[in-house]
């Protein structure tokens, strides 16, 4: 039995289309990552696509439907036409799994089923089923309405796309097809993140999607139960880095911020909309509470307000802090953060506002920056990476004079904090997920190359199993050692048992004779009898016959007699008879003498023994052969 | 003859059988076949099916049964189960017996075989591990009995092998619960031959760790324990066992073998083991620690609380690997990084504070090779960074609580632990918060705090959780810190605190009393600019009232203390608040020795001076006049009270003055007013023939003294009273002096008996029975403390004492009346470590003039908070008691959860009452309600013991 799983890249310059063409289209995988180098922590937003196709026990499951932000063509979309050739994608897919509801993992999910088309089942879990078109839909209106783009996807095949979405329960075991059967597991990383784990018989693939080891301030700590699936398939984005504990960087932050406030200066914090904006917001709300500060926390409209609306809901997918405080009172029902008003920014004290996006390059985030950036008491604090040629990324290296457009320049006065708060699994992170699932083998995606190289070693030191780092466009068979379920007759069970000892032991394997019958696709063990009985055959003796020349003086009845003290000296515990009719019976193993015709010292031995007592009679042939010892009577 | 005689035998013998044969049985089944087991064995006579039968039982089961009629009930339950067909009924009977043998009185002995004989038949694998389990228990119940023990151990070992889980659990259980302990019990055994297999019990519970049924691996390991527990050695061949059991998959087995390796690792710290695929090999111990540090990392967070408990006790490992818990290489692509905290260390050293502003200012440094990267760490890698960072704030605690064991056996680990339990003050629990400060206090003798460290701890300052403030202030009086610069952060902070909530004023300036006693030298450089002196112009004077002057003149004088070159730098005014604040705040202030000045209170220079010498010299004065009074020989003597009026007098001067003391000072002070005034009642009924009127004369003279006397119009009870008093109110007393006031307790009743005997002379009935249970308690009371008593009172009692029981009551009192006369003063030892139990109520302060309205009928909450020392289990004896305007009162029992331990003898009682009370009709509307607290002393009224606090309420009328 084999997994195949391959990747396709869909980037210009890797795509050649006689290259997919090699690859049978039915065990195609197709997944597709970033290619800018994910530099220091905080990278791992929204840039990069993830889309993998898992072929199992002859079933076909698409993990995550991600686009690329960095492109605006087609590049930006995986080439599904390449799974099915012409075909059409409802045949060829048994389901499509979606992990969490960042764009680079759902992001193609109307494209491909409305624009492509494709009407199987698509399972999320429910906050993803909730958040995920809210985030389409935000993205459809930047790219439509304010780009202008043409043949994108519109707000009703982003609704009809949500109409085939069935929502999955954590640890909840869905049955999508007679054989095939999906579990979701808490993942961390965002709201509704989820690890899934697919099963096919007794073969089984768990894909992990984004995933954190550690808790935050809204989320808890991915966790799955030792399922030892065949393929563990991993996202790899800090494969080389072991972080320092998050109370530091918190403890940091609260200062910073804590600080700047009773200065009474005004804080910005551009973010991204969803997952560690949601964070931050925990964070500075319960120290507010906590050092009954009154200075005020706005958060930019729009979008984050219909998602504070689900985080409300969604209270099981939260920490053990929020879960078990809720019920008197919802710790997304800010007390201190409220809306944001573009004249907000005017006003006179101490403030804190978050503003999208997060890089400062338009928007919200960059007009209040455009203000505050005079006065050296406010402060700007960057929580993740910014792109090279953002205004982000300008004032993190230190400019302090930003040319604006219409040849303006602005002084940034304003101090400026960098402070990461990244929600991945980090190298330890991921070898304890190993630890825990104990997989057969390992699959690293969503990583660099070389990183992942130095992952790859140290899992298969460590665990001593094998790990793939599929490149782009590449196929990995991995071969699977099944083990197949077979019917066993009580009898013959029981029959078996009274054999050995008392007890069965699970760690020693026991050998049990028995009979195969395939019938039907089904598997049964049986008595060899029942067997018979049952195809309705006769049953055939196979008797094995040995003839052992032995030189010995006496007389046959003698030698005979002989024999069978020899052997009641060394069988003990056998059923040895010396019947009357000069044969002597071991167990049912007939041993006859005769002389040779020519010389009266050399007896024959004649052994017969039947097919099963096989071992009994090589041994007793090959101890015959050695001839009696002298010393019997 | 021979005849006759033979016929005499059989007359004699025909009597002896019969009498016994016909009463015996009859008497007998009287006695054990009582109503109760006759009802049974009808019951379940009748029941035609087992379903009634089963009701019938469970039925039975809620009543208990009498010792005596234990064995009856278990004969007929075996004789039903014999002929019982059903499993579920069996199995209650199973149960049943098992509950019947727990009957107090009752021994199980007798029923041993029976109960062996039901295992030996029975098919259903349930009623066997029933069975089993009431095999367990009357294997417990007989703990002496080595041959049932033999037995049962013998039935256990052959259960085993049933195919059934709970069978073989339950052998399991009961291998460890009664397997051998005492190996000579072994020897003499061996012999038999059939003990052979019994010979250790050890290996046959170790060979169910790799049992298929996870149940039975838990429960083989509990077994083990269970051995270790009855102190059985474990052989160390288990080690590698349990350690493989500790990655098993189900979380109770690896819970359990998280414990056994523990245990084992306790039982041979010292011995050796290889590490697998290395030729070294290392201690047991470190070995453990770094198989359980790995376990907090567990997928269970219970086994990871498991694993996170057990590392605080293992403080035998080495240095080097308790080290590593907390060690958690940084990389970021692949080149080492240094963690935040090492870098804030560095910035510290290097001058520079906390920039924090670069981006890439954490960037990686060299580069790694990555063979030396050991991801999955091998042994105790980075556990406590984990552990401190987990998802369920119970593994935190755990792992804070494991910190805190480990740092105060280490204090090097205590220095490197310090960052991290710093950084826990941040946690978003407030439990967990809470628990790192306590634990830093707990370890701050190891430590000083840096600056930037310092600065982070005092931004919980703010926090606004009292609780976590007060934890805090706790910590800073305790903790030692490096630079002035930290004491002036510190002030500032505390100032800062002040501010915010002004309810912390008292909390504050306590701790600025610790900060400034402990870091003196640091407080000198800072001295003018915290007075705010100037060495030319002259300063206004600050105000006196406010709080933040009195918490910097706090921490200046008290560093003062052991500072004499400090109050030079001192203005006048300081001088003037200095006299002030020692008179008003006399417990935040100590006494100072002002250069150059004149004493303002003559008081001062008595007892200023060294500050240990004027605690010995007032010790030395409690001590002499207790002397002087002991020389009293006769209460009548002329002069003998007045003495005493003076001592007392002293004395209680003497507590107010010295703090240290005024338990003891109070004590005495006390006692000697008890026998004061066992005197004078006693020379008033003595002399005077008309006792009731001298009575109502002795009352006015005594209301001076005690109120309570005149409402309880007897002067035996008042020093009853006393003497319960200082009983209950005192900790630290020694058996001496239980004894002490247990006789005099003793004199106050035969006073009391005299006195009621001389009013009530008509009714002889009442001081009979009085004198009869007097007579009885004397004996019963001081068996034990007779040695602390001689010559004395009781004494004296005793010598009578065949006299007394058998006298009438007038006599009694007679002779009471001569003995107490001639009993002297009992000496009272001069107690060294007596603290008089206290309580103080902060809030409410009384000093509220607005009144708590409230609808009539309905009820409002008040808060309270106090604080209770030297106060013994205050859980129980602690109430609170509002009095209301009409006289009514009612007690209010606090939770125990209200009552938080911030320090030794020391109690916190925050808690909220609930007032109610009818609309009144009185023009002004607002009235007064107290709250106090009481201890109370059995069977007595309760004592208060801090001073009431009004509240002003007002019920409004209900609309209607």
């Amino acid at each position: 039995m084999q997994h195949k799983i391959q990747s396709l890249t869909q980037d210009s310059n890797h795509t050649s289309p006689s290259r997919a063409e090699r690859f049978h289209p039915k065990l195609l995988t197709l997944q597709a990552h970033a290619n800018q180098p994910r530099s220091v922590e905080g990278a791992g937003q929204d840039v990069g696509r993830s889309c993998i196709l898992v072929s199992i026990g002859g079933k076909n499951i698409m993990l995550d439907c991600g686009m690329h932000m960095g492109y605006n063509d087609d590049r930006r979309f995986p080439d599904f036409s390449y799974i099915t050739q012409n075909g059409r994608l409802t045949d060829f897919l048994d389901c499509v799994i979606i992990s969490h509801f960042h764009l680079d993992h759902c992001g193609a999910l109307p494209y491909m089923s409305e624009m492509v088309g494709y009407d199987g089942p698509i399972y999320m879990t429910h906050p993803t089923k909730a958040i995920c078109p809210i985030l389409l839909e935000d993205f459809r209106k930047i790219t439509v309405d304010k780009k202008g783009e043409t043949n994108f996807f519109t707000s009703q095949m982003i609704k009809d796309c949500m109409k085939k979405v069935i929502p999955l329960n954590l640890h909840q075991t869905v049955q999508v097809d007679d054989e095939l059967e999906i579990k979701a597991y808490y993942a961390g990383h965002v709201l509704g993140a989820a690890m899934v784990h697919i099963k096919v018989g007794s073969e089984s693939v768990v894909y992990t999607g984004d995933y954190n080891m550690t808790p935050d301030r809204h989320l808890g700590a991915a966790w799955i139960d030792k399922c030892r699936p065949d393929i563990l398939i991993s996202e790899s984005t800090y494969a080389t880095t072991i972080r320092d504990s998050k109370r530091c960087r918190e403890r940091d932050f609260l200062k910073k911020v804590h600080e700047t406030i009773e200065r009474g200066g005004k804080v910005l914090i551009p973010v991204f909309a969803l997952g560690r904006a949601q964070e931050l917001c925990i964070l500075l709300e319960t120290f507010w509470e906590r050092m009954n500060l009154k200075a005020p926390i706005y958060f930019s409209t729009g979008l984050t307000e219909k998602a504070n609306h689900y985080y409300k809901l969604f209270i099981t997918w939260t920490n053990q802090k929020i879960r078990k405080t809720f019920v008197q009172r919802n710790m997304f029902e800010f007390k201190h953060i409220k809306a944001f008003d573009r004249s907000y920014a005017d006003n006179p004290g101490p403030m804190v506002v978050f503003a999208t996006p997060g890089m400062l390059h338009a928007g919200q985030s960059l007009q209040i920056f455009k203000k505050w950036a005079g006065n050296e008491k406010n402060m700007v604090i960057m929580p993740g990476y910014c792109v090279q040629g953002t205004i982000g990324h300008k004032i993190l290296n230190g400019q302090r004079k930003l040319e604006m457009e219409g040849r303006a320049t602005l002084d940034v006065k304003l101090q400026v904090e960098y402070m990461s708060f990244s929600a991945h699994a980090d190298a330890k992170g991921i070898m304890q997920l190993i630890r825990m699932a104990e997989p057969r083998n390992m699959v690293l995606v969503h990583g660099e190359a070389v990183k992942m190289e130095f992952l790859k070693g140290k899992i298969e030191q460590e665990f001593s199993i094998d790990c793939y780092m599929p490149a782009n466009g590449e196929t990995i068979t991995v071969t699977t050692n099944p083990s197949v379920p077979v019917d066993i007759s009580l009898n013959l069970l029981k029959r078996e048992m009274a054999l050995g000892g008392p007890l069965p032991d699970p760690k020693k394997p026991r050998t049990m004779h028995g009979t195969l019958i395939m019938k039907e696709n089904s598997l049964k063990l049986v008595s060899s009898e029942q067997a018979l009985k049952e195809l309705g055959l006769n049953e055939h003796q196979l008797r094995f016959t040995c003839r052992v020349q032995l030189q010995d003086p006496h007389s046959d009845p003698d030698t005979l007699h002989r024999i069978y003290t020899h052997l009641k000296s060394v069988l003990k515990g056998y059923t040895i008879q010396h019947l009357p009719d000069g044969t002597v019976m071991v167990e049912s193993i007939v041993i006859k003498v005769s002389s040779s015709a020519e010389d009266t010292n050399t007896k024959v031995l004649l052994l017969s023994w039947s097919y099963q007592d096989e071992d009994l009679g090589s041994f007793l042939s090959t101890l015959l052969k050695k001839g009696l010892p002298s010393g019997l009577c | 003859m021979a005849a006759h005689l033979k016929k005499r035998v059989y007359e004699e013998f025909s009597k002896v059988v019969q009498i016994p044969h016909e009463e015996a049985p009859a008497k007998k089944l009287r006695l054990s076949k009582p109503s109760k087991s006759a009802a049974l064995h009808i019951d379940l006579c009748k029941a035609t099916n087992s379903t009634d039968a089963l009701q019938y039982l469970l039925q039975f089961a809620r009543k208990p049964v009498e010792a005596e009629s234990v064995e009856g009930v278990v004969r007929i339950l075996l004789e039903h189960y014999y002929k019982e067909t059903d499993n579920s009924v069996r199995l209650k009977i199973a149960s049943l017996l098992g509950l019947l043998s727990k009957t107090q009185g009752f021994s199980p002995d007798c029923i041993v075989d029976d109960a062996i004989n039901t295992l030996s038949n029975e098919k259903s694998h349930q009623v066997l591990a029933q069975l089993l389990d009431t095999l367990l228990v009357i294997g417990t119940q007989l703990p002496e009995s080595p041959a049932v023990r033999q037995r049962l151990i013998e039935m256990a070992c052959k259960h085993l092998s049933d195919t059934y889980f709970g069978v073989r659990i339950k052998c399991l259980q009961l291998l460890g619960c009664l397997g051998m302990v005492d190996s000579p019990l072994n020897k003499d055994s061996r012999g038999t031959g059939n003990i052979d297999r019994l010979r250790d019990v050890q290996s046959i519970i170790s060979d169910y760790f790799g049992d298929q049924d996870p149940r039975v691996r838990t429960a083989a390991i509990k077994a083990m324990l269970q051995l270790h527990e009855r102190g059985m050695k474990i052989h160390q061949i288990i080690y590698d066992q349990a350690c493989r059991l500790l990655s098993d998959d189900y979380e109770q087995v690896r819970s359990a073998a998280v414990q056994m390796v523990w245990v084992l690792s306790q039982l041979y710290p010292e011995s050796i083991v290889p590490i697998p695929s290395s030729n070294e090999e290392i201690r047991l111990v470190d070995d453990a620690f770094g198989k359980i540090s790995h376990m907090v990392s567990d997928g269970s967070w219970m086994v990871r609380v498991q694993a996170a408990k057990t590392l605080g006790s293992m403080l035998q490992v080495s240095p080097h690997f308790l080290e590593q818990t907390l060690d958690k290489k940084l990389m970021s692509d692949l080149r080492r990084k240094r963690t935040a905290h090492e870098r804030a260390k560095e910035l510290f050293t290097s001058g520079e504070f906390s920039s924090g502003r670069k981006w890439a200012d954490d960037a990686p440094k060299e580069k790694l090779d990555t063979n030396t990267v050991n991801l999955i760490a091998s042994g105790a890698c980075g556990a406590f960074v984990h552990g401190l960072e987990d998802e369920m704030f119970e593994v935190r605690i755990a792992a804070v609580e494991a910190l805190c064991k480990l740092a105060r056996s280490s204090p090097s680990f205590a220095e490197k632990c310090l960052d991290f339990l710093v950084d826990m003050f941040n946690d978003e629990i407030e439990e967990v918060r809470l628990q790192s400060i306590h634990v830093l206090r707990e370890i701050s003798m190891h430590i000083t705090l840096r600056e930037d460290q310092l600065d982070t701890v005092l931004a919980v300052l703010e926090d606004s959780s009292r609780d976590i403030r007060e934890a805090l202030h706790e910590l800073l009086c305790y903790t030692n810190v490096s630079t002035k610069e930290c004491i002036q952060l510190a002030l500032l902070e505390l100032l800062k605190n002040l501010n915010k909530y002004p309810t912390d004023r008292n909390s504050v300036w306590k701790c600025l009393k610790f900060v400034g006693s402990r870091h003196p030298t640091l407080v000198l450089p800072l001295v003018s600019e915290l007075l705010s002196t100037h060495p030319y112009f002259d300063t206004p004077e600050p105000d006196m009232d406010d709080p933040a002057y009195i918490a910097v003149l706090v921490l200046v004088f008290n560093a003062a203390k052991s500072c004499p070159t400090m109050p030079a730098l001192f203005s006048d005014h300081t001088f003037r608040h200095y006299a002030y604040l020692r008179d008003s705040l006399s417990h935040l202030v100590p006494p100072l020795r002002l250069p150059g000045r004149k004493q303002v209170y003559g008081l001062d220079s008595v007892d200023s001076g060294s500050g240990s010498g004027s605690v010995e010299s007032a010790q030395l004065f409690l001590q002499q006049s207790l002397n002087r009074v002991s020389t009293i020989q006769n209460l009548e003597a002329p002069g003998a009270q007045d003495l005493l009026d003076f001592t007392i007098r002293d004395l209680q001067r003497l507590g107010e003055l010295q703090t240290e003391l005024a338990g003891a000072a109070d004590f005495c002070a006390t006692y000697l007013r008890c026998q004061l005034l066992l005197m004078k009642v006693g020379s008033v009924c003595f002399i005077c023939r008309d006792l009731k009127l001298q009575i109502y004369g002795f009352k006015v003279k005594i209301v001076v003294f005690y109120l309570c006397l005149v409402s309880s119009g007897s002067a035996g009870e008042a020093i009853l009273e006393e003497t319960y008093k200082l009983e209950f109110l005192y900790s630290g007393l020694e058996n001496r002096h239980v004894a002490t006031i247990h006789h005099v307790r003793l004199q106050a009743k035969a006073l009391q008996l005299v006195l009621s005997a001389r009013t009530r002379q008509g009714s002889a009935h009442t001081p009979h029975t009085h004198t009869h249970l007097y007579t009885h308690s004397i004996s019963l009371l001081f068996l034990t403390e007779l040695p602390h008593l001689q010559d004395s009172f009781v004494d004296k009692l005793l010598e009578l004492m065949p006299r007394l029981s058998s006298c009438k009551p007038v006599e009694l009192v007679k002779i009471l009346q001569t003995t107490l006369r001639q009993s002297g003063l009992l000496q009272l030892k001069l107690p060294e470590q007596i603290h008089r139990a206290t309580a103080t109520i902060i809030e409410p302060t009384g000093e509220s003039d607005n009144p708590l309205r409230f609808t009539s009928g309905l009820v409002v909450a008040l808060d309270i908070d106090a604080t209770l020392e030297h106060v013994q289990d205050p859980q129980n004896s602690v109430k609170v008691q509002v009095l209301y305007p009409d006289g009514q009162s009612h007690v209010i029992h606090p939770k125990p959860g209200d009552f938080r331990k911030p320090g030794p003898d020391r109690h916190r009682l925050i808690t909220q009452v609930y007032l109610s009370h009818t609309a009144w009709t009185g023009q002004d509307g607002a009235r007064a309600s107290t709250a106090s607290r009481h201890l109370r002393p059995p069977s007595r009224e309760p004592f208060r013991f801090s001073k009431p606090v009004k509240v002003y309420i007002m019920p409004k009328p209900a609309r209607r």
